[in-house]
């Protein structure tokens, strides 16, 4: 007893060292992690084949991850003020819901301009669950199948694809539709008040396809009226073909164009050349003896 | 002091020498000055950067024919070999001849301080004499002073030249003519949209269906028939008649006055020419209804007329009236009602 009580002031007296609100808040945290763990609905969900199963499970998770935003059905939250601060999602459909959970940009950290790429937080089974609850809300694009956003191997009359074609029909859509955001690189810009487009390199096709479906956040959406289904596969197998594509040009330079062109230009080329050229004349050798007079004598030109 | 004060004001008494020239100090030899072994080894680097000049280039040589460009290049490191062993062979052999230079005016070439006196700019009076003496004789000779007719037929010939890059700014404008052929669409003030001329998608050119089209959807647009323009015509007309093309909810839309009747269940048509200085612009926000030009970032608000809500676009996009045809495909009603793109003289307001 008398041992506890002197290990007990022992702690004490070192209670207002720096490292104790470091360690309180470590143990804080495995506590609230452990509790979260035995609890967490993820933890606890059995593999689900049926859709009725996969609707129940994501609705468990959406009134837990997602219904302070969005509503305890999904029909969207206001602020006093008559803002949205979760839009409705009767509509949306199972695409968007992949896309925004399974890039991790939903649950939202905080609310604000852009909603960030990020790991995401629900794993693979219970994104489709979610997705297949948000499904059931209304109407709205499916997930995408694979054969959506891979290009062919034959026609439907048994002819071998072109490949090069559709990657090239490809291109001028993206050109045409899509760079004025992402970049003619695709590797996205900026936008008004803060946002950006992000960048489209080593994207999912999945979730490329997804996003134009659905246009998430501040982009518009290339429904299937808008751009055929082909024609996004196209784009994707133009994406794909140019990630793999070397740059044969040399480093792009972020492919942000004049820009970073410019400033490596004048600050690493034209700033190397004045550093040289200083270095050049600050450093001369003189030696301390002086030529016999029998050298040559430049003097006489003075 | 060289300023006497009983001198008249302005004028500076000469005296000489006030402060003695201290000349140039001492020379400070080089080390390859007084050694002859060290100006060799001097010699020997030069030369060896030379050398190595040399071999460079003809790396250059072997890696331009080596190396396979086209549609099966040879990569390194994700770069292009042939780009990347180009430009390392053409700068080093560049860079050896120039540290080669430097190495040789620096070590062997003399650096004895001289001086050289500024010499007066003025020619010598008999020079200036003889010069003028030689021009009066020049004119005298020509006539030109006794013969108006000649002198003044010149004039009269340099006058007219000076017309001729005068009239060629007449190409930077407009002619009448191309302002007014409304039925080809010429000009600054017409482009190629007709009443009934259906709205079809840039690069594929299908037809859009207004039912298809959902909330948020943004289409880069042309006019029909536009793909089977050629050339210089195709660049003319697609620059003045590309248009985008979004839906949004049609209580959200603000239609101007007149304007009532413009859109198609909340699908709305406008130009997509900044008028600023005519960029394309297409980079909408589906949640703000702004599309924004990324050259001076006007932005123009599609849910109210296109009007400019920032930059320096100083009027909104014109907006092609839309309705649909039998077959439910988006058509425009009429050609813009007014010019496209950015201010020109007498264009009005």
């Amino acid at each position: 007893m008398r041992f506890l009580n002197r290990s007990a002031g022992r702690l004490s007296r070192h209670r207002r060292t720096p490292l104790a609100g470091a360690l309180v808040l470590v143990l804080g945290l495995l506590f609230t992690g452990g509790l979260y763990s035995a609890f967490s609905p993820g933890a606890s969900a059995g593999e689900t084949n049926t859709t009725a199963e996969d609707i129940q499970s994501g609705k468990e998770l959406f009134i837990n991850g997602c219904s302070f935003c969005h509503g305890q059905n999904g029909e969207g939250v206001l602020t006093a003020s008559g803002d949205q601060y979760g839009p409705p999602l009767a509509d949306v459909g199972a695409a968007s819901v992949d896309f925004q959970v399974g890039t991790g940009r939903m649950p939202l950290v905080q609310p604000g301009q852009q909603a960030e790429r990020k790991p995401p937080v629900y794993n693979e089974e219970e994104t489709l669950q979610l997705a297949a609850y948000v499904d059931s809300l209304g109407t709205g694009p499916a997930i995408p199948d694979e054969s959506n956003y891979t290009l062919p191997e034959t026609n439907e009359d048994g002819t071998a694809f072109d490949k090069e074609a559709a990657i090239s029909r490809g291109g001028q859509i993206f050109l045409t539709n899509c760079t004025a955001c992402h970049n003619f690189d695709g590797q996205g810009g900026a936008m008004p008040r803060g946002g950006y487009a992000p960048t489209l390199r080593g994207v999912e096709p999945k979730y490329v396809y997804e996003a134009l479906l659905t246009g998430p956040q501040s982009m518009p959406s290339f429904s299937n009226g808008n751009l055929a289904p082909d024609q996004k596969r196209d784009v994707i197998a133009y994406l794909e073909a140019t990630d793999e594509q070397p740059s044969y040009g040399g480093f792009g330079l972020g492919s942000l164009g004049p820009v970073s062109e410019g400033i490596f230009a004048w600050i690493i080329g034209i700033g190397g050349l004045v550093g040289f050229a200083v270095w050049i004349a600050a450093h001369t050798t003189r030696s301390t003896r002086s030529k016999t007079s029998t050298a040559v004598d430049h003097g006489d030109l003075a | 002091m060289s300023i006497q004060p009983d001198k008249p004001s302005g004028e500076v008494a000469k005296v000489s020498d006030p402060l003695p020239d201290p000349g140039l100090p001492a020379h400070t030899w080089r080390p390859t000055d007084v050694d002859e072994g060290l100006a060799k080894r001097a010699e020997r680097q030069v030369a060896g950067f030379f050398a190595a000049s040399a071999v460079f280039t003809v790396l250059f040589f072997v890696s331009y024919f080596v190396f396979k460009v086209g549609d099966d290049w040879d990569v390194t490191g994700g770069l292009g070999a042939s780009t990347v062993a180009l430009g390392l062979t053409l700068g080093l052999a560049l860079l050896c001849i120039g540290v080669g230079i430097i190495q040789w005016a620096r070590k062997l070439m003399t650096d004895q301080e001289i001086m050289e006196m500024r010499h007066p700019a003025r020619s010598s009076d008999e020079d200036r004499e003889a010069s003028l003496a030689a021009l009066n004789v020049g004119l005298e000779e020509s006539g030109i002073a006794r013969r108006p007719l000649i002198r003044n037929s010149l004039f009269g010939a340099i006058g007219v030249i000076a017309l001729a890059p005068i009239v060629l700014l007449r190409d930077l404008g407009p002619t009448p003519s191309q302002v007014e052929n409304e039925e080809e669409g010429l000009g600054l003030e017409h482009t190629i949209w007709k009443a009934g001329k259906r709205v079809v998608r840039d690069v594929v050119g299908t037809p859009i269906r207004a039912a298809d089209l959902q909330i948020g959807d943004l289409v880069n647009a042309v006019p029909d028939g536009m793909f089977q323009l050629e050339g210089t015509e195709l660049q003319v007309q697609k620059a003045k008649a590309a248009v985008i093309v979004v839906r949004m909810e049609p209580e959200e839309i603000v239609p101007g006055p007149g304007r009532e009747d413009w859109s198609v269940e909340g699908i709305v048509c406008y130009s997509k020419i900044c008028t600023h200085v005519g960029c394309p612009i297409s980079l909408y926000e589906r949640t703000t209804h702004h599309v924004l030009c990324p050259c001076h970032q006007s932005t123009f608000d599609l849910a109210d007329s296109a009007k400019v809500v920032f930059g320096p676009a100083a009027r909104e996009l014109p907006q092609l009236p839309l309705s649909v045809d039998d077959e439910g495909f988006l058509v425009a009603q009429s050609d813009f009602t007014e010019p496209v793109g950015p201010s020109y003289w007498g264009r009005g307001q």
